[in-house]
């Protein structure tokens, strides 16, 4: 690869444009197209952390799979610095872009080999893809990991079920740094694990944003974690983008209603604040992927929607720094 | 089974639990395999009360629960007094226990997927309590069930009463689960963990609806959750809960404005908050 000429390029690190993924499922005997992803597009910077918000079934997951071609996507393109193509790569470049981008799992324990040691765990992504680190030379880094994530020589030759899924957690992401990644894609990193548990890791992960000047993307339902780590936010909506803002921007004046009912949903560990909204939640719930609404997808559930939702799907505009699609977000 | 019975019933207290334990022995009789799921819990529900009780996984909220409906395993050895209006329910005869059981105390559970019946449509689950329970016929049994369907608005109740669990969404489910157990009008609802599979805009939907029915119904509510933001919406009075214990209960408000116990403190520290200007 000629990634050697390190330019400081005013291009992002990633872009994706206009990206689609579908699913060919069943449904009903009959063989569908579920589109799970339509139309995304965004970037990502050097040392930036995006995150990505959105219920269930909005695509987030797809989103993370797509991004590392666990899963084929259908429509876009995917840019990575300095002109490559994720989306069409294949064999030995495919494998040469994989130690740039590096995944964390939900669950900790679900995504190790319940019969691979931990140092072997921890071994392998070195073996298969930094092919030229002699054995000291990995053993050394193996051990220098797992210091970073607060873990101890003693556990290396442990297996995952002997850990907690705090420490199982750990181990995920040194893991994925093991290959020093410029991208980690974090998938609900935190989301099975307890509140005091869930705090530790969110340190460790911004300990490390700052030490390695990590470039990554959050996925996550958990939007006090997501306020803490991330730069900018991304919300998904139906597999469809509803607003992408710098992180302050989007938590202190929420453009996009979606973006608006996320927030009032959260529960409020304050009963003062707790009590003292009383704005109604929204109503319904997300339509299923296989038939989604036309126009703008979230207009059966929006309170501000119009006719002009139903028959002109609302394109990304750009308002005070944010990015909003929605025909009415300067009205609301 | 141990049942000591002179804990003295203070007035009010529509469900007073005292010296609460559940002890699993090892399968092999050793000490180093058994685990106490409970030790000396002491609680009151007063009627039309909620009572939060949280803590993180394993600290034994669910157990208590359990042990209320006598729910627990066979190889639990449940000791202490639990009772309700006055009748002891630890160690009362299953005869005895069905009577209180779906009737006067319900139960909401985390996961409706599993605790529905999936080969029974939703108006033959939800029109079998007063059948059983209330010696209802058929036709005014459903007629019930689909009055409580309207009550926890399920938009299209006769449509979906027809329906089976898995055409339903998470959500809806839930809000079947909720239907069920309001349906006998029961004294006291215990919840476990009621939105912890459903989506955050759902979760603010469920929630709601549960202030609503209480409000509206006047039943005590026991509330099991590992989320603050839950307990200071919902809670007159919280028990925090750790390692089988209650390390500490107050106020909803005192609780979080000034938390006494060590572990409460940590708790609410490592809580992650939503800074919102709204």
């Amino acid at each position: 690869m000629s990634s050697t000429v390190s330019l400081p390029l005013p291009l992002p690190l990633l872009e994706a444009r206009n990206l689609g993924v579908s699913y060919a499922i069943r449904h009903a005997g009959r063989r569908v197209r579920l589109r799970a992803l339509d139309d995304v597009s965004f970037h990502l910077d050097r040392a930036e952390t995006l995150g990505i918000v959105g219920e269930s079934g909005s695509g987030k997951s797809t989103l993370a799979r797509a991004l590392l071609r666990l899963i084929p996507a259908d429509a876009g393109t995917v840019r990575l610095q300095p002109d490559i193509n994720l989306l069409t790569l294949r064999g030995a470049a495919l494998r040469s872009v994989r130690s740039r981008l590096q995944m964390i799992f939900q669950d900790g324990v679900a995504a190790l080999d319940p019969r691979q040691r931990i140092g072997e765990a921890l071994d392998e992504p070195l073996v298969v893809l930094k092919p030229q680190l002699t054995e000291p030379q990995r053993r050394e880094r193996v051990r220098s990991l797992l210091e970073l994530v607060g873990l101890e020589a003693g556990h290396l030759d442990r297996f995952p079920h002997e850990f907690s899924g705090g420490q199982a957690q750990r181990i995920g992401i040194a893991r994925a740094l093991m290959v020093e990644p410029e991208i980690v894609v974090c998938d609900e990193p935190l989301s099975s694990l307890d509140v005091s548990i869930k705090a530790q890791i969110t340190a460790l992960l911004q300990q490390l944003q700052q030490a390695l000047q990590l470039s990554m993307i959050f996925i996550a339902h958990d939007l006090p974690a997501v306020q803490q780590l991330c730069d900018r936010v991304l919300v998904l909506y139906l597999g469809r983008v509803m607003e992408i803002a710098p992180c302050a921007a989007l938590f202190d004046r929420p453009r996009h209603p979606y973006t608006r009912a996320l927030l009032q949903s959260v529960p409020i560990p304050d009963p003062r604040v707790a009590r003292g909204r009383r704005t109604a939640p929204l109503a319904g719930e997300i339509p299923s992927s296989l038939a989604p609404p036309s126009g703008c997808v979230f207009r059966t559930r929006c309170p501000y929607a119009i006719d002009r939702c139903a028959s002109e799907v609302p394109l990304l505009r750009s308002i005070d720094g944010s990015e909003v699609a929605c025909h009415r977000a300067e009205e609301i | 089974m141990s049942v000591p019975m002179s804990a003295p019933m203070t007035a009010e207290a529509l469900l007073q639990i005292r010296s609460l334990s559940v002890h699993y022995p090892a399968a092999n009789g050793r000490a180093a395999g058994a685990v106490d799921a409970l030790s000396g819990v002491d609680l009151d529900v007063a009627a039309g009360e909620c009572l939060g009780l949280v803590g993180e996984s394993g600290s034994g909220k669910t157990a208590i629960l359990l042990s209320i409906l006598g729910l627990l395993p066979p190889n639990a050895r449940l000791g202490g007094s639990i009772r309700f209006h006055g009748d002891e329910l630890a160690g009362m005869p299953l005869k005895g226990l069905n009577e209180i059981r779906g009737t006067r105390i319900a139960m909401i559970f985390q996961d409706p997927m599993s605790a529905l019946n999936p080969y029974m449509r939703i108006i033959d689950q939800l029109s079998e309590v007063p059948r059983v329970h209330g010696g209802l016929p058929r036709r005014a049994a459903e007629q019930r069930a689909l009055e409580m369907l309207e009550a926890v608005h399920i938009g299209e109740p006769r449509r979906r009463a027809r329906q089976y669990p898995h055409e339903l969404s998470g959500g809806m489910r839930q809000r079947v689960m909720i239907a069920m157990a309001l349906i006998a009008e029961p004294e006291l609802i215990l919840a476990d963990e009621p939105t912890t599979a459903l989506d955050v805009t759902v979760q603010a939907q469920i929630l709601a609806l549960l202030q609503e029915i209480r409000e509206r119904t006047g039943a005590a509510l026991l509330l099991v959750t590992h989320d603050l933001g839950i307990v200071a919406q919902l809670a007159d009075r919280i028990g925090v809960m750790r390692h089988g214990k209650i390390v500490e209960q107050a106020d909803c408000l005192a609780l979080f404005e000034h938390p006494q116990h060590e572990y409460t403190r940590s708790l609410l520290a490592a809580m992650p908050r939503l800074r919102v200007s709204a």
